[in-house]
């Protein structure tokens, strides 16, 4: 089966699928109602273009958007937190949008909100996720915002002070200002200082020197002052803490090289390093920006904890219902859940029979069912009908907020790793000091007119320029490669970490799997009954339901249409398509006399009418392609792997076989494991934690290293060190490949850096090194260590070719067999 | 030699304007997003009906 791609996201589409939109004159196939949906808005708004303007492709709306779901943000309280006042009675709401892929998305969502009546000025930036839009509150609600941006597939979400990236916004400014500052200024210097070298190697006219320093002196002051103050206060900081971090050296280095030139272009006497200084500061913060810039990239879409309740509660009393925001609700209301609805707080069940989806807490993907005296958790997402429960813990006191507590207590023991440049630092500072003062107390017995400038210069040759850039250069180029590769560093010690790893830790769901059901198998038990018909049939019942298992059948939907659909809790569905009664379901509960459920893998579902049983369904998670390919590759690393899902044992087992793992725990808790995690660290272990859903989190954040799928829970992504970007798993051991080059290269640096450094204080010592030399060499040890560095950019595993010639999984249609 | 007095500072007021330049720049959020606008001007609304219609014809699916 040759599988065509969705025109809007790029998944295939499965055979039998009759989704389509035209768009710029042709049809275009789709690959599931969400984005046929999404496509036909598009299209409706005349901006097709987008398809041809994007230059990635879209992702894929997850559930089909419902305006009712927005109401919410209607609400003045629920407002308040993102719609701020505008000029003359405008106002200013500023929205967090998720799914933005390209340019071309910024394009669409800038055209599309603009169209709207009452829409007066749309900003969206692509960087951050963020949009501002201007409406004039008299013709549009801020919910139409929400509806319409979700109808063009995107995920919007307030922006709350809790995302804010006011904080962050004026740190990249700051940052850059500051790089500005650095690389202008250097750009300066360095012309001055070539006029200097010239002079000092064939004669310059002393006041024109003089007057060369002074203006080196006025350009360079404002780099050390203003450029180079973060190191200034981060050394102060670790000297504060009694503890010698690279910040130290580095001041000691730009502190010392100017206050020396200040004095020697004051009194027209010594040497002046101004250019060093400059270009040193400006690659440092070259470095520093990138590093920044890929924490905050990752760190964007968190909103924590409190996005993944919903904003308001049906709370019931008496007789009436009424909406109150989930702040409002109180230990002992009554609430009213809606099938899909999430559940805003823990309860008790006190009416009704429902299915409920904990995924979110227990990574099992079964619904459970709840009947009167049941327990439901906070997170949790209503199934199949109504419940009322009455509320037994809101706020902080939920589960949600244990796991929450959960996560910040691993954080606290995550086992520290000390860079490895910082340990270097503590001794090289001590040495170069007792260098300096015992080659200041021997010249002062030999020629005390001499001593002071040999001490400095025993200080300014040793300035740890190539020591302290040997690491952020190699990491920034590292952090950047692995970002084209797929796999975004939010945490500075991950390249650190990756090469030490010894173990792997796989979870199942949404992991190692794509964590949506699919259909498996099609078994027809009669005659003549066609395999696509039974799918279109089962699609036409499940059609009307939330049920997580409903969505293998999403690409079918529409293609018959069924009537009379009745929901049983945790048996099943009946109802009538094209005039015959069908039941879906559990095989007891579809056919009076069932046939023996297939041993094969998978849920077997089974399809009868009146007459007795049409064909069994096998719905199952898939493996993604790339799972096995990066169980052996991580093997041949040298990581040992393992898999710990918190789902029953079977479907674990077979998956483990299935990708080749060795090792696996089933049915784990997010406590069981954390506990599993520490036992292995208390062990020797260092673990690599890759995971996805919320009851993840907390190994994530005590991992030693710990990588986040796309599609995981924001709070997964926040706290972990990298995000896969690409959900290619062989990224991974790519990136323990590239990590491990990129330790050979600091170490490279570092022996460079020292070796220079150890035979330059010798003859500094010694009164040997012209002042002219040792800014030359200074600054040529930093251009080298930044040239090695930059290798690491052009690093490419055997992989990458590969991947381009053939997508990850993209052929791969839902009922080919594996 | 002497032109050196007078061109130096001539360039370090210039480099003081740049920066200058540059801060407003920066305060004003132009570097905020650099990876759409330099590629909004691609993005044109005002193209004849039919041209598109010929230039789209190349496209495969989902190959954008």
């Amino acid at each position: 089966m040759t599988a065509t791609a969705c025109f809007h996201c790029g998944l295939p589409v499965p055979a039998g699928s009759r989704h389509s939109v035209v768009i710029d004159g042709a049809e275009r196939p789709m690959c599931c109602p969400g984005c046929e949906a999404v496509a036909g808005a598009i299209v409706a708004g005349g901006l097709d273009n987008f398809y041809r303007f994007r230059d990635s492709r879209s992702e894929r709306p997850e559930t089909e958007s419902r305006d009712s779901q927005w109401a919410a943000y209607d609400l003045v309280e629920v407002q308040r937190q993102f719609v701020h006042d505008g000029e003359d009675g405008r106002k200013v709401a500023g929205l967090l949008v998720g799914g933005i892929t390209c340019a071309a998305c910024v394009w669409l969502i800038e055209k599309h909100l603009g169209q709207l009546d009452g829409v007066e000025r749309v900003s969206v930036n692509a960087s951050t996720q963020r949009a501002r839009v201007g409406f004039d509150p008299g013709k549009i609600r801020p919910a139409q915002l929400f509806a319409e941006l979700a109808r063009i597939g995107y995920r919007p979400a307030p922006a709350t002070a809790a995302n804010s990236e006011q904080l962050l916004q004026s740190e990249r400014r700051a940052a850059l200002r500051r790089l500005g500052v650095a690389g202008l200024g250097t750009m300066q210097v360095m012309m001055f200082a070539i006029a200097l070298y010239f002079g000092a190697s064939s004669g310059i006219d002393g006041e024109l020197q003089r007057y060369l320093r002074w203006v080196s002196l006025l350009v360079a002051t404002p780099v050390v002052l203003y450029a180079a103050r973060p190191f200034f206060s981060a050394a102060l900081r670790s000297l504060r803490g009694r503890h010698l971090s690279m910040d130290v050296p580095v001041s000691l280095a730009i502190g010392l090289a100017y206050g020396a030139s200040f004095y020697a272009t004051v009194f027209n006497t010594g040497e002046v390093y101004f250019e060093s200084i400059s270009m040193f500061t400006f690659f440092l913060l070259l470095g520093r920006t990138v590093e920044m810039r890929a924490r905050h990239r990752a760190g964007l879409a968190s909103g924590g904890l409190a996005q993944l309740l919903p904003l308001t509660a049906n709370r019931v009393d008496g007789q009436r219902l009424e909406s109150v925001p989930v702040a409002a609700l109180a230990v002992g209301d009554r609430i009213l859940l809606r099938p899909g609805e999430t559940i805003a707080a823990d309860g008790e069940v006190i009416e009704g029979r429902s299915g409920v989806d904990e995924s979110l807490l227990s990574g099992e993907s079964a619904l459970q069912p709840k009947s009167r005296g049941s327990r439901v958790y906070a997170g949790s997402v209503n199934g199949d009908s109504s419940l009322t429960v009455r509320v037994t813990a809101a706020g902080s006191s939920t589960r949600l907020s244990a796991i929450e507590r959960l996560v910040e207590r691993a954080q606290l023991e995550k086992p520290r790793q000390v860079a490895l440049a910082d340990r270097v630092a503590g001794w090289f500072v001590g040495l170069v000091l007792c260098a300096a003062l015992v080659a200041f107390a021997v010249w002062w017995q030999l020629d005390p007119s001499r001593a002071f400038w040999v001490a400095l210069s025993v200080l300014v040759v040793t300035c740890p320029c190539a020591l302290s850039l040997a690491t952020p250069a190699a990491l920034a180029a590292a952090t950047l490669r692995l970002q084209q590769l797929g796999l975004l560093v939010a945490g500075g010690q991950l390249l650190e970490t990756l090469p030490r790893l010894t173990r792997t830790v796989f979870d199942k769901t949404g992991t190692l799997t794509r964590g949506e059901p699919r259909i498996l198998q099609v078994q027809p038990l009669r005659d003549g009954v066609a395999e696509q018909r039974v799918v279109d049939i089962a699609a036409a019942l499940e059609s009307r339901t939330d049920h997580p298992l409903a969505r293998a059948f999403r690409a079918w939907r529409g293609n018959l249409h069924a009537v009379d659909v009745q929901v049983h809790t945790g048996l099943g569905l009946e109802g009538c398509v094209d005039g015959v009664d069908y039941r879906l379901g559990r095989s007891d509960f579809a056919a009076s006399r069932p046939p023996a459920v297939p041993q094969e893998e998978g849920q077997w579902l089974l399809l009868a009418d009146a007459s007795g049983p049409l064909a069994w369904i096998a719905l199952g998670d898939r493996l993604r392609t790339s799972a096995r390919d990066a169980v052996a590759g991580l093997e041949r690393a040298g990581l040992a792997v393992e898999l710990l899902s918190g789902d029953q044992s079977g479907e674990v087992q077979r998956l483990a076989a299935a990708a080749g793992i060795g090792h696996w725990r089933a049915g784990a808790s997010p406590e069981h494991k954390l506990e599993h995690l520490q036992q292995l660290q208390r062990d020797g272990e260092r673990v690599l934690m890759v995971g996805d859903g919320l009851n993840d989190v907390p190994v994530l954040s005590g991992a030693d290293a710990s990588v986040a799928m796309m599609s995981a829970a924001d709070l997964a992504q926040s706290r972990a060190d990298a995000i896969l970007l690409s959900g290619d798993l062989r990224v991974l051991w790519q990136a323990v490949a590239l990590a491990r080059r990129c330790r050979t290269i600091v170490r490279q640096n570092l022996v460079w850096a020292l070796g220079y450094n150890a035979l330059a204080l010798p003859l500094a010592v010694f009164g040997l090194v012209p002042p002219w030399a040792a800014a030359i060499g200074m600054s040529i040890s930093s251009l080298v260590v930044v040239l090695n560095a930059l290798r690491l950019s052009r690093h490419d595993a055997p992989l990458s070719r590969e991947r381009e010639a053939g997508n990850e999984g993209q052929a791969e249609g839902p009922l080919s067999s594996s | 030699m002497d032109s050196l007095y007078f061109l130096i500072p001539i360039a370090i007021i210039f480099v003081a304007t740049a920066v200058k330049l540059f801060f407003w720049a920066v305060n004003n959020g132009q570097y905020d997003d650099l990876e759409t606008e330099g590629r909004r001007i691609l993005f044109d609304d005002d193209e004849p009906a039919e041209a598109r219609r010929e230039d789209s014809d190349g496209d495969g699916a989902g190959e954008c």
